[in-house]
């Protein structure tokens, strides 16, 4: 209980501090995006790695938090807390709905389901042309500002997106290592084991897929004010597959996993630009093989490793059988 | 306690139980025998809401539950081990007794992200009662380990200590002893009478038929899916109906 | 009169398309049948079915019938190594695990097709020319025969195996129970292996046969898969006339659709069905009883 506290403390303390020897370069501006997907991944995680539910329209929710905060703040002049509220609020209203049927799916027809869910989503954002713009994206979009303060620096930027992903993070934790979160594992363990010890396992299926969806959707706001500028290819399957990667990586049903996997993932194109649209390959290769040799993902594969190269002076080998 | 009314189960066209009725009474230890195939598991299941009964209707204390999801009737205190033991492999053994106070508490989203001064007094509060249970059965020295690693005759006992969390009227236990040595099968027989002592009423399915006439007030005897005797463990050793069907078998 | 003229025409390709869908959804069943398992890879099979006859008939000057084969034939083999490489290791698996392996393979599969050909869009020339045949006032492509034709084979062909070999026959058995069928000596393993095999297969020729009327490239793979699931879930997964139903109810709906209320949106209704039929019917259209989930 108290290692977790200071866990999470010091990942803080890291994450406030970085900035400071990067001094606002194009790093930040990166780090801005890890951000925004840790918390993506997360939200991911909290469905597939604890309750054992896959989702393949992640992405669809992180649009549609982008796409309404785009649409209130530009065509409504909204203002932009007001309207990262609302529309949060109403995409997790939509996930409530769409989730008892979609949730009362099994397996892969669950995550054919989801995937239409994401698709048509997807579609509408190119085709309701006279709303978002179509396919050529939807432009001008303010910055946020609190007062006379604008986020308009990538260290600002920084600082804003990392506060709302702290905030979701610690919330998480807390999630995760209380009833509602052993819930959500009982179900992933054995769903029939479950419901007989009395959890409802349809409504906190429903209730995290709600959750995943808000999440996503504040960071959708977020994003499109960070960006000021979006287009439906950022909401496409293609990243709801890359969420799914970044959280096998980093280690399903681990909340640092999937901030471990979305660092590494959102790194990676960046590092490697020669790579440019050939990322799938790598995101392939790494889903199947991640699958295979280290299904718990790095945060279990790396202590593993570590034990292996070092091997503790107590244990002699052939005993750990 | 729980009626059976008239219990009928199909599968398409298959009959795996016909006209099923018996009592479970209060505070007795109830047995269902059955050579294989009988319809006992088939029967429990029916029982404990994970199919409908074709026809029929099952009653807990003259309630009718036929129509209520597992998690409805375990709230109403019926409550259910598995023969092949269902734990929660990837939690430790004193989180899996913990799901099982999943009904004694009622902490929700938002009072566990946030850390409600209540959930954190009421997350105390069940991992005292936990720590109780695990006594109970005698494994507390097993609290923090992870449950997938345990030993067959360890894990019954931990989910017997998960199902009694839920605070059950009436336990229900599906072949507890299958797969326990003669020790262990022993330490059973003392806990499941403790449990009775609690004022628990306990119906099992059961193979071992040591335990049964040891244990058990009363015994239903299936075969093929109906009713072959209803009775005291003596009067069914005495029924020359279930003593055809046991040799027949063989 | 113009209005039913069009409704035939958007019957006619609507049914072709619907063709396409019933082939696909077909190797879909035959995989799921034997292993329990929804390849999310099984578009690529389509796609690189397409893509390999426009390499082999324009860089290597096959003629276009073995440009055919060799398409077919290379994408069975990528099924079976698919296969032994990424299905075979897995012990126990789960299906989170079968889901996350074959999103893996479809998407490797696509980036090494954009690495190797580019992502121009390519077309390949109609098998016997682009003459429209005129019927009842709507016109008609040789294409359109030409998918008819081989899609009415392929699911004869599919009928014969499945009843009439022994193969097809311990398919069939481990389908309905595995370990029954390995009980009476059938290797379940070398089945699956065969699954993968037939349904890449099938795959690719529905890929080749419909290239010449929408073009091809590395990406075409995720629409025409899933629509091809879409159908085969009408079809209630089995591998037979309910699929071939599905997939033509679903292509037809699909071109009407965006023939008389909008193209744009034409996708969206495929995915609108697959929705609807998985809320209210997931045992299928046409199967009765079972209200078991899978």
């Amino acid at each position: 209980m108290k290692s977790d506290r200071i866990k999470f403390l010091v990942f803080a303390l890291v994450v406030l501090l970085m900035p400071l020897p990067l001094s606002g370069g194009y790093l930040t501006n990166v780090l801005i995006f890890v951000g925004i997907n840790s918390v993506l991944a997360l939200g991911l995680n909290l469905l597939l790695g604890y309750a054992g539910q896959i989702s393949l329209g992640q992405a669809a929710f992180f649009g549609l938090g982008a796409y309404g905060s785009g649409v209130l703040t530009t065509a409504y002049g909204l203002n932009p807390w007001l309207a990262m509220i609302a529309v949060a609020v109403c995409v997790a209203l939509f996930a409530f709905a769409i989730g008892f049927p979609v949730l009362r799916l099994k397996g892969h027809y669950l995550a054919m389901a989801t995937l239409g869910v994401g698709v048509i989503v997807n579609i509408a954002f190119n085709e309701t042309v006279d709303l978002t713009g179509g396919p050529s994206g939807l432009s001008g979009i303010p910055n946020l500002s609190i007062g006379s303060l604008t986020f308009d620096s990538d260290l600002k930027n920084y600082y804003l997106v990392w506060v709302f992903a702290l905030g979701m993070i610690l919330l998480s934790l807390n999630l995760v290592n209380s009833r509602f979160g052993r819930g959500l594992r009982a179900i992933h363990d054995s769903e029939v084991a479950a419901r007989v010890m009395g959890v409802n396992a349809r409504l906190m299926k429903v209730q995290v897929f709600t959750l995943s969806a808000f999440m996503s959707a504040i960071m959708g706001s977020l994003y499109c004010h960070v960006m000021t500028f979006i287009s439906p290819n950022s909401f496409g399957f293609h990243f709801s597959v890359e969420l799914l990667t970044m959280i096998v990586i980093g280690g399903l049903g681990s909340v640092y996993g999937s901030i471990l996997g979305a660092l590494l993932l959102t790194m990676l194109p960046e590092m490697l630009r020669t790579f440019q649209d050939y990322d799938i390959i790598v995101y392939g290769l790494l889903l199947i093989t991640m699958t295979i040799y280290l299904p718990g993902g790095l945060v279990e594969g790396i202590p593993a490793l570590f034990r292996r190269l070092v091997p503790a002076k107590k244990v002699t080998e052939g005993s750990d059988a | 306690m729980l009626s059976l009314n008239g219990i009928g189960k199909r599968f398409g066209g298959l009959t795996a139980l016909e006209g099923i009725s018996f009592n479970v009474g209060k505070g007795s230890i109830t047995g269902i025998i059955g050579p294989n195939g009988a319809g006992k598991t088939t029967l429990f299941n029916v029982a404990t809401g994970i199919y409908p009964p074709s026809c029929g209707a099952v009653l807990l204390e003259g309630k009718d539950i036929s129509k209520l999801p597992p998690e409805g009737r375990a709230r109403l205190g019926l409550v259910r081990t598995f023969q092949n033991i269902e734990l929660f492999g990837k939690m430790t053994v004193l989180e899996n007794v913990m799901v099982g106070l999943h009904t004694q508490s009622s902490s929700g989203l938002f009072a566990c992200s946030f850390r409600m001064p209540w959930q954190m007094s009421e997350e105390k509060r069940i991992r005292a009662r936990a720590m109780e249970l695990l006594d109970f059965v005698g494994i507390p020295e097993l609290a923090e380990v992870q449950a997938g690693t345990l030993s067959f005759g360890k894990g019954r006992l931990l989910e017997i200590a998960r199902a009694m969390a839920l605070e059950p009227k009436l336990l229900l236990m599906d072949e507890p002893a299958a797969g326990l040595n003669s020790s262990e099968t022993a330490e059973l027989a003392d806990l499941i009478k403790k449990i009775r002592d609690l004022g628990v009423t306990v119906a099992l399915v059961e193979h071992d038929m040591d335990l049964v006439m040891d244990i058990c007030d009363q015994l239903v005897v299936l075969n093929l899916g109906t009713m072959l005797a209803e009775g005291t463990p003596r009067q069914i050793q005495d029924n020359p109906a279930v003593i055809t069907a046991y040799l027949g078998e063989e | 009169m113009e209005l039913l003229n069009q409704v035939t025409q958007f019957v006619i390709s609507g049914l072709a398309t619907g063709s396409i869908y019933a082939l696909i959804g077909l190797s879909f069943a035959i995989i799921f049948n034997s292993t329990g398992i929804i390849n999310f890879a099984q578009g690529e099979f389509v796609m690189l079915g397409g893509v390999l006859t426009i390499f082999s008939l324009n860089v290597l000057h096959l003629p276009l019938l073995a440009a055919i084969l060799v398409a077919v034939a290379v994408t069975t083999v990528i099924g079976l190594v698919f296969e032994r490489l990424a299905i075979r290791p897995l012990k126990n698996a789960t299906p989170l695990m079968l889901i996350i392996i074959t999103i893996g393979a479809s998407i490797l599969i696509r980036g090494l097709v954009m690495l190797l050909w580019g992502k121009d869009t390519q077309a390949l020339p109609a098998f016997s020319g682009t003459d429209p045949i005129s019927v009842a006032g709507a016109t008609l492509l040789p294409q359109h025969l030409w998918i008819f034709g081989v899609t009415v084979l392929v699911i004869i062909g599919c009928r014969l195996f499945f009843n009439h070999t022994i193969s097809g026959k311990a398919m069939r058995a481990c389908s309905f129970n595995r370990r029954a069928a390995n009980l009476v000596g059938i290797s379940v393993g070398r089945m699956v292996l065969f699954s993968f095999v037939i349904s890449a297969a099938v795959g690719a020729l529905a890929g080749v046969i419909i290239a010449p009327l929408t073009m091809t490239a590395y990406d075409v793979g995720v629409m025409l898969g899933l629509k091809g699931f879409c159908a085969a879930i009408m079809g209630g997964m089995g591998s037979g006339l309910g699929t071939v139903l599905g997939g033509l109810i679903l292509g037809t709906l699909e071109s009407l659709g965006a023939g008389l209320i909008s193209s744009g949106y034409k996708d969206a209704i495929a995915f609108f069905i697959l929705l609807l039929i998985l809320f209210i019917r997931p045992q299928g259209l046409f199967k009765k009883g079972e209200t078991e989930r899978v």
